[in-house]
C-alpha cells in the first residue's frame, strides 16, 4: 500500500499526531491538554503556511 | 529504613512494583505505560497518534534506518529505535528497507523518526505519572 499525500496534507497529519502527544504529555488536566494541543496544531499549520508564503515571495 | 532506601535505590518500592515498568512498557508498546497506570484515555490517544504516525510513514514508503555510518544516520537510528517493538517488528518483516525516489518517501522517513521520538516522550510521561512527578 502506498500513500502519497500532498505537502499540505502531510503537514496536517504531522501536526495532528504531534499535537495530540504534546497536549497529553505537557499538561496535567484534560481541558488544558485540549487547549495546548489545539494551540500546538495551530502553530504548526500556521507557521507552515507563513513560511510557504515567505518562500513564495522570495522565489519571485 | 535502610532496607527501604536500598529498594528505592534499585527502583523498587514496597508493594507498588517496579518503578520503571511503565517507562519500559511505554517504550516497547506505544501507550502501554499509561495503560499500566490505568490512564486508559490518555494511553489510547497516545497509541493511536504514535502508531498512526509510524504507519503513515511506512505507507509513504519511508525508510527505516538500519546502519549508523555517519552522524545523521546515527541520529535517525536513535529516533527509529524510540518506537520500540514497532521498529523491531517492522524490520523483522522487511518493511521500510527499500530506497524510493519519491518526495513523500522522504516525508515518510521523517514521520517514522518523529513517531519514535514522540514515543519516548510518552514513555517518560508515563514514568513521571508513576513516580508522582505529574498528576
Amino acid at each position: 500500500m502506498t500513500f502519497s499525500p500532498s505537502h499540505f496534507s502531510a503537514v496536517l497529519l504531522f501536526a495532528a499526531c504531534v499535537s495530540t502527544v504534546f497536549g497529553i504529555t505537557m499538561r496535567e488536566t484534560p481541558p488544558r491538554m485540549l487547549r495546548y494541543g489545539a494551540y500546538c496544531f495551530a502553530l504548526f499549520v500556521g507557521s507552515a503556511i507563513l513560511l510557504s508564503w515567505v518562500m513564495y515571495l522570495i522565489a519571485r | 529504613m535502610v532496607a527501604t532506601e536500598d529498594k528505592k535505590a534499585t527502583g523498587q518500592t514496597t508493594g507498588e512494583g517496579f518503578v520503571y515498568l511503565p517507562l519500559i512498557a511505554g517504550w516497547l508498546v506505544p501507550g502501554a505505560g499509561h495503560f499500566l497506570l490505568r490512564k486508559w484515555g490518555r494511553g489510547a490517544l497516545l497509541a493511536i497518534a504514535i502508531v498512526c504516525m509510524f504507519g503513515l510513514g511506512l505507507a509513504m514508503q519511508g525508510r527505516l534506518y538500519t546502519k549508523a555510518d555517519d552522524i545523521l544516520d546515527m541520529l535517525g537510528l536513535v529516533g527509529d529505535l524510540g518506537s520500540g517493538l514497532l521498529y523491531i517488528v517492522s524490520r523483522a518483516i522487511g518493511l521500510g528497507n527499500e530506497t524510493v525516489q519519491l518526495t513523500t518517501a522522504d516525508y515518510g522517513t521523517r514521520f517514522i523518526v518523529v513517531a519514535g521520538l514522540l514515543n519516548v516522550i510518552a514513555a517518560v510521561d508515563a514514568h513521571n505519572l508513576r513516580t508522582g512527578r505529574k498528576a
